[in-house]
């Protein structure tokens, strides 16, 4: 019954009902500001109770205050069936062959009446029906994993993950793709460099920044970028591969470990700290910016290691910030903190001696910065030294989220705090770098007479 | 036949099969014949002090094609709510189009170029979109939906412009009818055209975002004067509000028109309402001119949908001709392709419209869907330049061409190539059916081109980035009660009044209804005096110059407050108005003085008449009473304005005259 009237409830719904108007129903309304007719649309569960949406004949679509309808009759009924025209992916034997993972995210979507977003849709034939480019890069097989926005990531879609991809390798794929969304994606990225070591195929994680269901939606280029990322690029890493640049002109592929979201809604909102990127890739050619990096091999011998332990945290220290927050991360059992702090790698007298009751206690701390550009140097000044001795460990150049899925995925290896010292001080994979080079910091800074010539020279 | 076939002739004759009547010599009832119909859209920006979804300020345009960076994108066609995709939106995709954004940072910020989510509705704009639909007599909504309507032609960053209904089912009355409005919505307006060449298309930002309204009329529109008046009535309407932005490009016109038998076609941005009557005039004839195309078509080919064209890629050495666009095309490398189109002998050549013919339209999709620039193509019906007739010839037997097969030839890159060709033969396959949906772009002359596929409503959907908004009863009594008088109203007010109709244009153009009645009411000049000096004397002056800094109509009541006040006879307002709309911020004062005013007593101003008579009879033989009175009026003028009522002194004269 409640599915006759999708979304509606209260007023809305008792109104609905007395006039036996289903969502669907073709419908005459008379109200007190004049008559309208249209398709009674799903309403929205977060909008309010006090309106019913209807859909004009011209497309638009109209609320309908409840107070003011005087008579509503239904007229016929028309039900919409939205679907991604699905086309059988054509397969070629000399194509590598990729594979999809879905994990949701916007790379193709479509509309969700319930909450009035985006969902996604995947199938390869809805993603060859949306973006049939694709079916000139590669051969595409995919896999849903999950449907879930990317905040609702977490360990055990990591871990899920990582095992699945483990798989494909063994199976002998060409490449790997992660359709993932983008909110936490450099937080998954650095979850499966940890956790896939040896991969002898590229892993791409790709998203957009706009959804696929708006003309000018990042989703399709990213796509292609990725894909062919994974069919052809030799580097054998795990990878983001997102828009260079907001114009539509190349993406960027991003060590899994040195990446980050920059910017709350710009397609260009992926970064490499510390380094620049791996490669330059667009639909025609893949210009590699480093040397140094994992090349692709023929053989399957990936190592998996898909452990994770959940009792870690990552605190932003700010000043003034009291030592029961640490307390507190303590007393509920947590094994390891990761602190991004100022400067250099500093926290505020107050809170030494919580961290000296949780480093007693067996919690390993590791240091690292809010500046996300540089190094942790805690030897600079007496609170660095002082920290220090209370055994805070220096997280060298990792990122913050970094350093947080880092210690996650060693203390779900070992409970021992020098081996997980160990673990987290050997890098893996770009995580922790030896030097940083001077090209690795832009942050330009507009206004600048020539940063402005370079905007206007070069597509931002 | 086809030996002694005279393309020239054949334009001709087929204007008149078809039935084509000048501009202007058209009757009512020819329209009535053709089963005329034609509905408006009216695009009115609205005089907000910022953009409709971001905090941008609105009005400010880029200088002489400066901007401060540019970016690059392009548009794919997505899917609509109820699932389908969008003709135009598959067809614009053909293009493949590379659509560059000149941004600059004073008027433009991260939402213009869509990557940063909508900011909340501008309610400024809202409370005015609210009385101009309470005006229109609209059925005002519950909730606005904010809707995406896609637009693949780049000229919204999005690729969709954002948009809602406001209300819907309203009337405007015209003079002898009521036109009936389909719906008012509030939009974001789209992005400047600086160029579109080839594969790329530029775009300024400057004027996107900002908030407009657009009226969109049933087509109850019977003539194309009667869609002029519609034109009219809805932007006096607008501007009675004072809240609407004047000048060019604040108010455009989508021109919808029909005849019987023929299609829904969209004429866009019609920057002038005075162009509508010739525009849809011409559009009439040439939906009646393809109609005759198809009837000749179904005569000739029984089953069209086997209907097809061939092409060959032909060698430049096959054609003797010196014909400029072709030796260019040859140095730039590009293909030359001879297309064959069995049994259109006599279309090419067919009349369309003044001047143009139907392989016009094959021209117009060549450089909209494949992006060859024109000139693009010659073909076997050409009529100039006379030196390509003789090629095609020699074409016929390499294209396997039979008698009553025609040809065309174009030339391209290898890319477009295969686009062009399918375009040429769908558009000939639309010629079977008639009259195709499609926008077409107005030239001044009066004729229009091709411009892309007209969308249909599967090009709407919800935006997913908005809540919607209440419209609640407290937002629509607040506007209500600041309603100005409605539009007919006033025009019965002149009426009344009896100021001449010549004046209704102007006075209503510039809204100056609230300046008259208040220097009615508050002065106590009679209203038709009043309405003159604005409607004629104004008028008279703001056709010579334009308006220095300050002027305004303020400034007209305030020399109406200031003559009153001053005791002086009316007549001086029509002689200090000039000064006063050049010079605003001088004193009235000097403005007396500027114009050589002088106080004369009436006594002292009648006391000149005798003298004048005597000087009259002097330089003039024979006596005539009406010389008189004007040569001695000539000469009080000066003294009298702003004195005494020259009406008054005149009969004085007359009557002196006459008294010998």
């Amino acid at each position: 019954m409640a599915d006759l009237f999708k979304g509606y409830k209260g007023q809305a719904l008792g109104l609905l009902k007395s006039y036996n108007i289903r969502v669907w129903s073709d419908t005459s309304v008379k109200t007190t500001r004049g008559d309208f007719r249209g398709i009674v649309l799903p309403r929205s569960e977060n909008d309010d109770d006090r309106h019913i949406v209807l859909k004009l004949a011209t497309g638009y679509n109209v609320g309908i205050a409840v107070e003011t309808v005087l008579d509503m009759k239904e007229e016929g009924y028309k039900e919409a069936h939205y679907k991604i025209p699905e086309k059988e992916f054509p397969f070629s034997e000399d194509k590598p062959n990729v594979k999809l993972f879905g994990t949701g995210g916007t790379i193709a979507s479509r509309l969700d009446y319930r909450t009035g977003a985006v969902i996604p849709a995947f199938s390869p034939g809805e993603l060859y029906g949306a973006v049939p480019e694709l079916a000139d890069i590669c051969n595409l097989t995919t896999e849903k994993l999950f449907a879930v926005f990317s905040e609702n990531m977490g360990p055990k879609q990591y871990i899920k993950l990582a095992i699945s991809i483990g798989k494909e390798i063994e199976k002998g794929i060409n490449g790997i793709v992660i359709g993932h969304g983008t909110d936490t994606m450099h937080h998954t990225a650095s979850a499966l460099a940890f956790m896939i070591q040896n991969s002898p195929v590229p892993i791409v994680m790709v998203g957009s920044q706009r959804s696929s269901d708006r003309p000018s939606s990042d989703a399709a280029l990213n796509l292609m970028h990725a894909t062919k990322a994974a069919a052809e690029s030799d580097i054998a890493e795990v990878m983001v591969c997102m828009f260079g640049p907001t114009s539509d002109e190349y993406g960027l592929l991003h060590s899994g470990c040195r990446v980050r979201k920059m910017h709350s809604s710009y397609r260009s909102t992926f970064r490499t700290l510390g380094d620049i990127p791996l490669a330059m890739i667009d639909r025609e050619k893949i210009t590699p910016l480093r040397d140094n990096y994992n090349k692709r091999r023929n053989d399957k011998n990936v190592k998996v290691l898909p452990y994770f332990e959940e009792k870690v945290a990552l605190i932003y220290y700010y000043p003034n910030m009291m030592p029961d927050i640490i307390d507190a991360l303590v007393d509920n059992g947590y094994k390891g903190i990761v602190i991004a702090g100022t400067g250099l790698g500093h926290v505020n007298k107050p809170v030494y001696p919580a961290i000296e009751r949780a480093t007693k206690a067996g919690v390993a701390i590791y240091m690292t910065v809010q500046t996300l550009w540089g190094y942790v140097h805690m030897f600079v000044y007496d609170t660095g030294r002082d920290l220090m001795s209370k055994g805070i460990i220096p997280a060298e150049n990792m990122l913050p989220e970094v350093a947080y899925i880092k210690l996650g995925w060693a203390f779900g290896q070992t409970n021992d705090l020098e081996e997980v010292k160990k673990i987290m001080l050997t890098p893996v994979c770009d995580e922790i770098t030896e030097r940083e080079p001077y090209n690795g910091y832009l942050v330009f800074q507009g206004g600048i007479p020539e940063m402005e010539e370079f905007l206007k020279r070069v597509h931002k | 036949m086809s030996e002694q076939f005279d393309p020239g002739n054949n334009y001709l004759d087929t204007r008149s099969r078809v039935g084509y009547i000048d501009f202007g010599k058209a009757k009512p009832s020819d329209y009535e014949e053709l089963g005329f119909k034609c509905g408006l859209e009216i695009h009115q920006q609205l005089k907000t002090e910022k953009k409709l979804f971001c905090r941008c300020p609105a009005g400010i345009y880029q200088k002489n094609g400066e901007y401060d960076a540019e970016l690059i994108r392009h548009m794919r066609p997505t899917l609509s709510e109820l699932g389908e995709y969008d003709g135009t939106a598959l067809m614009e995709f053909k293009t493949k189009k590379n659509i560059i954004y000149h941004i600059q940072n004073v008027t433009a910020c991260t939402y213009d170029i869509d990557d940063t989510p909508p900011f909340a509705v501008d309610r400024e704009a809202l409370d005015i979109a609210v009385e101009i639909a309470l005006l229109s007599k609209l059925n005002i909504v519950g909730e606005l939906h904010i809707t995406r309507k896609q637009y693949l032609d780049g000229s919204i960053p999005t690729g969709f412009q954002r948009t809602a209904i406001i209300g819907i089912e309203g009337e405007i009355p015209l003079e002898n009818k009521k036109v009936r409005l389909i719906q008012l919505s509030l939009e974001e307006d789209s992005c400047r055209e600086v160029s579109d060449v080839g594969h790329y298309r530029t775009y300024t930002t400057d004027r996107l975002g900002m908030p407009l309204i657009e009226t969109v009329t049933y087509p109850d529109m019977t003539t194309p004067f009667e869609a002029a008046e519609a034109g009219h009535y809805l932007r006096f309407l607008a501007r009675s509000t004072g809240k609407v932005r004047i000048g060019s490009g604040a108010a455009r016109q989508d021109v919808n028109v029909s005849i019987s038998g023929g299609q829904r076609v969209e004429i866009k941005g019609v920057s002038h309402i005075s162009w509508i009557p010739r525009l849809t005039h011409n559009e009439a004839f040439r939906q009646k001119a393809l109609l005759e195309i198809k009837d000749e078509l179904s005569q000739r080919v029984k089953k069209p949908d086997g209907w097809k064209v061939s092409h060959r890629i032909i060698d430049y050495d096959l054609l003797s001709s010196r014909y400029q666009p072709i030796s260019e095309a040859k140095t730039r490398g590009l293909r030359l392709v001879a297309v064959n189109l069995p049994r259109f002998e006599g279309l090419l050549s067919f009349f369309l419209q003044p001047g143009k013919t139907f392989a016009d339209e094959l021209s117009g999709r060549l450089k909209v869907v494949a992006c060859l620039e024109q000139p693009n193509m010659i073909h076997s019906e050409q009529v100039s330049p006379d030196s390509v007739a003789d090629e095609f010839a020699k074409l016929r037997r390499l294209l396997d061409a039979s008698p009553g097969d025609v040809q065309v030839i174009f030339w391209s890159n290898d890319e477009d190539l295969p686009t062009a060709v399918e375009t040429i033969e769908e558009r000939c396959q639309l010629a079977f059916k008639g009259v195709p949906n499609e926008t077409r772009k107005s030239l001044p002359d009066g004729t229009t081109i091709f411009e892309r596929v007209l969308p249909g409503p599967d090009r709407m959907y919800p935006d997913t980035d908005s809540a919607p908004i209440p419209v609640e009863e407290d937002l629509i009594e607040k506007n209500r009660q600041l309603l100005p008088t409605e539009v007919h109203d006033q025009l019965k007010q002149l009426k009344s009044w009896k100021v001449p109709n010549d004046t209704y244009h102007y006075i209503l153009r510039n809204n100056l209804m609230p300046a008259i009645r208040r220097i009615v009411d508050e002065c106590g000049f009679e209203p038709k005096f009043v309405a003159t000096t604005f409607g004629h004397t104004l008028k008279n002056i703001s056709g010579k110059m334009l308006p220095a800094d300050g002027f305004t109509y303020n400034k007209v009541y305030g020399l109406f407050k200031w003559v009153r006040e001053n005791d002086l006879e009316k007549e001086i307002i029509g002689e200090m108005l000039p000064v006063v709309y050049e010079h605003p911020n001088i004193l009235f004062d000097s403005v007396l003085t500027s114009i050589s005013y002088t106080k004369n007593s009436r006594e002292k101003i009648l006391s000149y008449i005798p003298m004048l008579r005597e000087k009259f009879v002097r330089r003039k033989a024979t006596p005539d009473s009406a010389a008189e009175t004007r040569w001695i009026m000539g000469y009080l003028r000066k003294w009298a304005v702003g004195n005494m009522p020259l009406k008054e002194l005149r009969s004085i004269v007359e009557k002196e005259v006459a008294d010998g």
